[in-house]
């Protein structure tokens, strides 16, 4: 009886949580009209993540790519097709690897950090003081935060990709002596920009909204107590974690039904 | 320490009727509870325009909740809430920021922003509100600065200040665009006798040069008693007392006096609302 009514409990607290996330994010987006005229609050949240994951995200894509050219190099050499391995780098890091480990990569570093910023303010009632300034924190605090983390993740993804590519190139071409015109031109004449890069876009902006949001949301939501900040830091990283993988999935298998 | 004394307005003695019609905010019969428990329990009180009102009251007696009602960060279950012949539970979110862009609240904590300097801070609202040219806006806010003897500490982040340079920073942030009305809560607390009579000082300083009409919500008797022209105590829910700081000084309710001499047990509980105490101890070790 305790367990079930336990579950039960569980259940309702998520969906109240669910329904309370949906409202939030109803009311950041109507809180960012400001934000056209005020775009340097954005400009400096992109600065913010951009400073706290540009270099994470370079390093695991030099090592992603290393690893890809490695792998892709072993397998394709038995048909004998190791020309094709920059065209299975590429497809890989921008289908797929580029838009999901950056956006963990993102949770991790960025998406904790944000929960923790906004759930101190609230602890400390810097978010109140706001208020009572006739400020709304919506609109000046999680608004910009928001967009930025949208804006970045893609960007950030992009050079994932790129940093990723010049890695399999590393590997491939320098170590295992694949030809260097072959690794580009397959590389160029197989990707297309329709099917995969765009896809791929279109993946990390929908991680960069989902991560952001839970970011926010849970920085906001907090119990405001320095344990209540670390339990919603810890939720951001699972939460938006487990979300980035379904979703994944769900828009791979939307966009190669498609194909 | 020479400070002007409040017995100078005595003669005026002011009554309920008279500061009922001179009031900026009424709290009138006003009832708010958090889930079962009812905090506050038909309290009405009155702060005059142009003078500095206190309201004391044990920890928890709901000091901070009358200050939150004002402000209309919550709403009572009944009663009303008026500032400036506004009924604030009623506003709609753009008169509530309109009406709070006249008035400041100094939180207990001071609540400054951690990620700005002391500058950044006081300019913060200045910014938000107005299109001030930089130069300008530096001259304000180092007059503000000025104002709390802080201008030397423009450039230090909040981490790197005292308690008392905190709560000074916070004071100045709040007169920052020059409010009708500036809420203070416990702006003495955890202060050494010194930085509390420079606060004193502040806050009548501010009352006196700009006419800001002042609540002063306060468990520190002495210094409270000494700045305001009206004081009220809170307990149970209601003011237990009222009147001026000698009238209190004076009064003969056991419910004053427990307070204003600080005497532990009285009319007023020192306990929050509890099961009997020998039970719960009992009923621990029968586990
Ligand atoms: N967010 C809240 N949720 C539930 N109960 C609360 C909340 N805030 C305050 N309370 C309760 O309301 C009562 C009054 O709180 P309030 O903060 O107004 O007291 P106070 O007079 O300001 O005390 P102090 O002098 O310690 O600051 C307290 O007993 C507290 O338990
Ligand atoms: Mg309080």
């Amino acid at each position: 009886m305790n367990a079930i009514q336990q579950l039960g409990a569980g259940v309702l607290n998520s969906v109240e949580r669910l329904g309370r996330a949906t409202l939030f994010l109803y009311d950041v987006a109507a809180g960012s009209g400001p934000l056209f005229r005020r775009f340097f609050l954005v400009v400096q949240q992109i600065y913010a993540v951009g400073v706290l994951t540009l270099l994470i995200i370079m390093v695991s894509g030099l090592f992603v790519g290393m690893v890809l050219g490695l792998q892709g190099y072993n397998t394709l050499v038995r048909f004998g097709a190791e020309e094709s391995l920059g065209l299975l780098v590429a497809l890989s890091l921008v289908r797929e690897l580029g838009p999901v480990v950056t956006a963990l990569l993102f949770a991790g570093r960025a998406g904790s950090a944000l929960t923790a910023e906004i759930g101190l303010m609230k602890a400390t009632e810097q978010l109140a003081g706001m208020e009572m300034m006739a400020v709304n924190p919506i609109t000046r605090v999680i608004a910009p935060r928001f967009a930025g983390g949208i804006i970045a993740m893609p960007l950030l993804a992009a050079l994932f990709s790129a940093v990723g590519v010049l890695g399999g190139h590393i590997v491939g071409v320098g170590l295992l002596g694949v030809d260097a015109g072959a690794f580009w031109s397959q590389m160029q004449s197989g990707v297309d920009f329709r099917d995969d890069i765009v896809n791929g876009v279109i993946k990390s902006v929908a991680f960069g909204v989902t991560v952001t949001w839970i970011a926010v949301f849970e920085g906001y939501d907090a119990v405001p107590t320095s344990e209540g900040v670390a339990t919603a830091t810890n939720r951001t990283v699972v939460y938006s974690s487990l979300a980035v993988l379904g979703i994944d999935f769900i828009l791979t298998a939307l966009t190669l039904g498609e194909v | 320490m020479k400070r002007p004394t409040p017995g100078k307005r005595d003669a005026k003695e002011s009554r309920p009727p008279e500061r009922a019609d001179q009031a900026l905010v009424t709290l009138d019969n006003v009832v708010f509870s958090r889930g079962e428990r009812r905090i506050l329990n038909g309290l009405t009180l009155h702060a005059e325009r142009g003078r500095i009102t206190a309201i004391m009251g044990g920890s928890g007696s709901g000091k901070t909740t009358i200050l939150n009602l004002i402000g209309g960060r919550i709403r009572p279950d009944a009663g009303r809430v008026v500032v400036d012949g506004l009924s604030v539970p009623d506003l709609d979110t753009d008169d509530l920021y309109a009406l709070r862009k006249r008035m400041a609240l100094l939180f207990q904590t001071g609540a400054l922003f951690t990620d700005l300097t002391v500058f950044e801070n006081v300019a913060f609202p200045i910014r938000e509100h107005t299109r001030l040219p930089e130069d300008l806006l530096r001259t304000v806010v180092l007059m503000k600065l000025e104002t709390v003897g802080l201008r030397g500490a423009r450039d230090l982040v909040p981490s790197e200040l005292s308690g008392g340079m905190a709560r000074r920073v916070a004071l100045a942030r709040a007169i920052a665009l020059e409010p009708m009305i500036i809420m203070y809560d416990e702006p003495f607390t955890g202060l050494d006798p010194i930085s509390k009579g420079v606060i004193a000082k502040l806050i009548q300083e501010l009352n006196q040069t700009l006419g800001i009409t002042s609540i002063v919500v306060s468990h520190d008797v002495v210094e409270t008693c000494m700045i305001s022209d009206y004081a009220y105590i809170v307990g149970e829910g209601r003011i237990i007392g009222e009147g001026t700081p000698k009238e209190l000084q004076r009064s003969s309710s056991a419910h004053v006096r427990q307070f204003m001499e600080g005497l532990p047990d009285g009319p007023v509980p020192y306990q929050h609302p509890a099961s009997d105490y020998l039970k719960d101890l009992l009923e621990e070790r029968s586990e």
